[in-house]
């Protein structure tokens, strides 16, 4: 593979227009990738699935080299209708379009951050492709007192120009004091076969809220791995909404340091799969001052020969006084293939602290089907109508009425 | 100063820390094939039983000490320690109680635990190892009425050879990780027990072992098996004396459970822990897992760990059989400098098998405490169920509680149900009893146990009153 490495990376700079200083950061990334490869099973983040091995599986043919100068046409088809929004479109990992046509343009600042140095001190040899392979770096800054007035939606979408290829994206974003985004990441790529390694760092200055909801719901056979960075300052709060039921796989990783007081983090997640789905959650949250909050939930409805993953960590210091940490997570098995893994962590070093967590999983309650039955629903009716019940649970936890309503309208739950 | 404040002075420190002055036999220093052939020789063990630990050797030559635990050590060099270590009288067995070295009764005594029959304790056989070799079993005539062999796994080597070659290393195997290697391949002494089919053992079987000699590591290995309907509850205890260096002891322990058979094995585990710089203390590193071989067995471990300066154990059940049941009851105290990382495994292979998981860890002063624990049930465990629990207590902010459980459910028709939760004594329950005229240590001891209650009723009687005194000793000083 390292030779494959090499000689995409030659191309990338033949074709690219970088700096000689960029070429050499970019060559010292390359170089980390090469000496530690795609993660395995033998990391213990990684345990459950095996990203090497399910990429060797897929993609026996992948190339790491995506040609930038192909401009691509926007299908207007794909958009999502019915909520007004702000829009960044990717197609192919490139950015086609950024459109803030609802926003006063000053409080908003898209700032080229390509030059800059990039790197990220976090032990991900994918971070190390990212950065290797990446074409452009953006920077949006929300500035001080502002909030957007409508959400903004980033499209990644693929179109058939690409096949077996890694794309790579980054983006960062800085939240000002007193500042307010809602984010949608909407994933509609129908393509095969493309790895999609995505990193999203956030800065949260005081009193700031974010507010993250990723939707991967089209079926298709893209592998990705989502990585959110998010750095949170006194008072901030952050929502992440993650619906993974789309691709073959796909493994959302969030890290997220609660830096100051009475700041807060709250992660709801859905997985929702089947045929050969393979999807994993894994977060970290580290709490590091006093008066911090965190709360997960995350619920997985595992069909035939599916598999889901939910590894969380709570980190809790010695100076984290007062601390509430919360995770639960709840899985429905559907089908003899299937298979829910889960590894709930705690790690606490402080001693006036609440923290919990909960897990279970089997399948559905006969007893709750027998009585649906009962009243005149057949088998399947049931089964729906538990299952719908089941998640409602956690889109219910999404603090935005409109965005609530469209994510319902997506995952179509019978309110 | 009424005397049961006197008591509880007396018992602050560690009171098994005296050592014995005896002539030992120590196998020379270091880790090879001589050492290996060395104790096989001088236990007069059969050509099979050598070819077993040179197979075990050859398999450690390429194993590496894992490192993926919480509490990290200095490395242990396995070339400076003895392997073997006897009290010389044990050179030619004695044959009964009274040819036994008298220091050694003495020993025993100290520890409260009586080897005369006469000063019996309810009923209770004991097999006691000291250092390397087992020095007494008492109530063998009783035993033997029953059919049930009770001795130490020297003698079974010698005199049940059938039993020990068909269950030794089935359920821990030489090519297991790198302690239990280790283990197989110098293993000193230990216990066996035999219950013959449809036997319900009349009396606790007890094992006691004692690290006495310095720079010796304690490595034993007990072996126990329940035919087919039968009963048996075991216990364990452990001391050592205080010394400056850290020790090992790496042990193995076997437990298989034949149909309708039920185990019930208790440890009170309470080695040096080193003193309250955290300097010395026992290593105690040991592999425990019982096979639920045949249908309806159960394999019942209760644990309560006040000692060492790290416990580094996961007694697990092998649900093979079905209707099997496994459970684990846990307590683990740290205080000072000692560190805990255990828990246990629970592996459903067969169809209807339960298990339960009951964790209780309390940490104080600089303590760092590690629930982990596996539950994993395979595919084809139908219709099977689990239900952990771990709660933690944390006392200060100079110690830490962690919890790291891996759940993995294959099968749609099994439930696994996982709860954990950290928290410190409320303020609320101190001032309540206070209130009613407690002392705040008192007041503490209470709660503590009232908190570890659910795995003490596990304990048999007699040990519960012992245990309950061991975690308000183990806590001492940590309030205020």
């Amino acid at each position: 593979m390292s030779d494959q490495l090499q000689s995409d990376f030659d191309k990338l700079v033949k074709t690219s227009k970088f700096s000689s200083e960029e070429i050499k950061f970019k060559k010292n990334f390359l170089n980390n990738f090469i000496k530690n490869g795609f993660p395995n099973r033998k990391q213990e983040d990684w345990k459950f699935l095996d990203i090497s091995q399910i990429i060797k599986k897929n993609i026996s043919d992948l190339s790491f080299f995506n040609d930038y100068s192909q401009s691509n046409k926007i299908d207007p088809s794909v958009l999502v209708d019915g909520l007004e929004h702000n829009k960044i479109i990717f197609i192919n990992g490139k950015i086609e379009k950024i459109d803030f046509n609802f926003e006063d343009q000053n409080k908003i600042e898209i700032i080229d951050e390509t030059k800059k140095d990039i790197s990220f001190n976090y032990e991900n040899s994918l971070i190390d492709l990212n950065s290797a392979f990446i074409d452009k770096i953006f920077k949006i800054l929300i500035k001080k007192n502002s909030s957007l007035k409508k959400p903004l939606i980033i499209y990644h979408l693929t179109n058939d120009k690409i096949k077996s290829t890694n794309i790579n994206l980054r983006l960062d974003f800085e939240l000002g004091e007193n500042s307010c985004l809602k984010l949608i990441d909407y994933f509609a790529n129908t393509t095969a076969k493309n790895f999609i390694n995505i990193f999203y760092n956030f800065n949260l200055e005081k009193d700031s809220i974010l507010k993250n909801y990723k939707i991967d719901k089209l079926r298709n056979n893209d592998l990705k791995y989502f990585f959110n960075n998010i750095e949170q300052d006194n008072n901030s709060v952050s929502e992440t909404f993650i619906l993974s039921a789309g691709s073959d796989y796909f493994k959302n990783e969030i890290n997220c340091n609660l830096n100051g007081e009475y700041s807060s983090a709250f992660i709801n997640g859905i997985f929702s799969l089947k045929e050969n789905q393979q999807h994993e959650i894994r977060t970290t949250i580290n709490h590091l001052v006093e008066n911090t909050k965190s709360y997960q939930l995350i619920k997985s409805v595992l069909g035939k020969n599916s598999k889901s993953a939910y590894q969380g960590r709570i980190f809790v210091n010695s100076k984290a006084q007062k601390t509430d940490g919360y995770q639960l997570s709840k899985a429905i098995l559907l089908d003899e293939t299937s298979e829910f893994n889960a590894k709930p962590e705690l790690e606490i070093y402080a001693d006036d602290v609440k923290c919990s967590h909960g897990s279970a999983s089997g399948s559905l309650d006969e007893n709750s089907i027998f009585y649906l039955m009962s009243r005149g629903l057949n088998y399947q009716q049931s089964k729906e109508l538990l299952i719908n019940g089941f998640l409602t649970d956690v889109v219910e936890k999404i603090t935005d009425v409109e965005i609530k309503n469209l994510i319902t309208n997506i995952i179509r739950l019978k309110q | 100063m009424d005397t049961r404040e006197k008591d509880i002075e007396k018992l602050k420190d560690y009171k098994y820390g005296f050592t014995t002055d005896i002539e030992n036999i120590k196998s020379p220093k270091g880790l090879n094939e001589d050492v290996i052939k060395f104790i096989s020789n001088i236990k007069k063990e059969p050509q099979w039983m050598l070819d077993f630990r040179l197979k075990a050797f050859e398999r450690l030559k390429l194993l590496k000490e894992p490192n993926w635990q919480k509490p990290k050590y200095p490395k242990i060099d396995y070339q400076d320690l003895y392997y073997y270590s006897a009290p010389k009288s044990m050179k030619d067995k004695p044959k009964s109680l009274d040819e036994l070295d008298p220091k050694l009764l003495e020993t025993y005594k100290k520890l409260g635990i009586p080897l005369q029959e006469q000063a019996r304790l309810n009923g209770i056989a004991v097999d006691a190892v000291f250092d390397s070799v087992s020095v007494a079993t008492t109530f063998k005539g009783e035993l033997t009425k029953h059919g049930i062999i009770f001795c130490s796994m020297s003698e079974a080597i010698q005199k049940h050879p059938d039993l020990v070659k068909k269950y030794l290393g089935t359920v821990i195997p030489v090519t297991d990780h790198f302690f239990a290697t280790l283990n197989s391949a110098v293993f000193t002494d230990g216990s066996f027990v035999y219950i013959p089919e449809g036997v319900k053992c009349p009396m606790e079987l007890s094992t006691y072992f004692r690290i006495n000699a310095s720079e010796t590591g304690q490595f034993e290995r007990t072996l126990i098996i329940a035919d087919k309907g039968s009963y048996v509850s075991y216990l364990e205890g452990c001391t050592a004396p205080m010394r400056d260096e850290n020790q090992l002891h790496a042990a193995n322990v076997e437990l298989i459970a034949l149909d309708d058979a039920e185990i019930k094995y208790s440890t009170v585990q309470n080695w040096y822990p080193g003193d309250e710089n955290g300097k010395g203390g026992i290593y105690n590193f040991v592999t425990k897992r019982g096979l639920c071989k045949g249908k309806n067995s159960k394999i019942s471990w209760t644990q309560v760990e006040t000692g060492s300066a790290i416990t580094w154990k996961y007694p697990s059940c092998i649900l093979k059989g079905d209707n099997s049941i496994g459970e684990f009851y846990s307590i683990a105290i740290t205080n000072n400098h000692q560190k805990a990382d255990t828990g246990t495994k629970m592996i459903h292979l067969g169809k209807n098998t339960k298990s339960k998981i009951i964790s209780k860890g309390i940490s104080a002063g600089f303590s760092d405490m590690t629930y982990r624990g596996l539950v994993d049930i395979n595919s084809k465990a139908k219709n099977s169920s689990n239900y952990t629990q771990c709660d933690s207590l944390l006392m200060g902010n100079k110690c830490g509680a962690h919890t790291v459980p891996y759940i993995k459910n294959k099968n749609f028709d099994s439930n696994i149900a996982h709860e954990a939760t950290t928290s410190k004594i409320s303020d609320e329950q101190l001032h309540y009893c206070q209130q009613r005229g407690l002392n705040p240590e008192e007041a503490v001891g209470l709660i503590v146990n009232g908190f570890c209650k659910e795995v003490l009723q596990q304990l048999p009687m007699e040990f519960a009153v012992e245990a309950q005194k061991l975690v308000g000793i183990s806590l001492e000083g940590s309030v205020g």
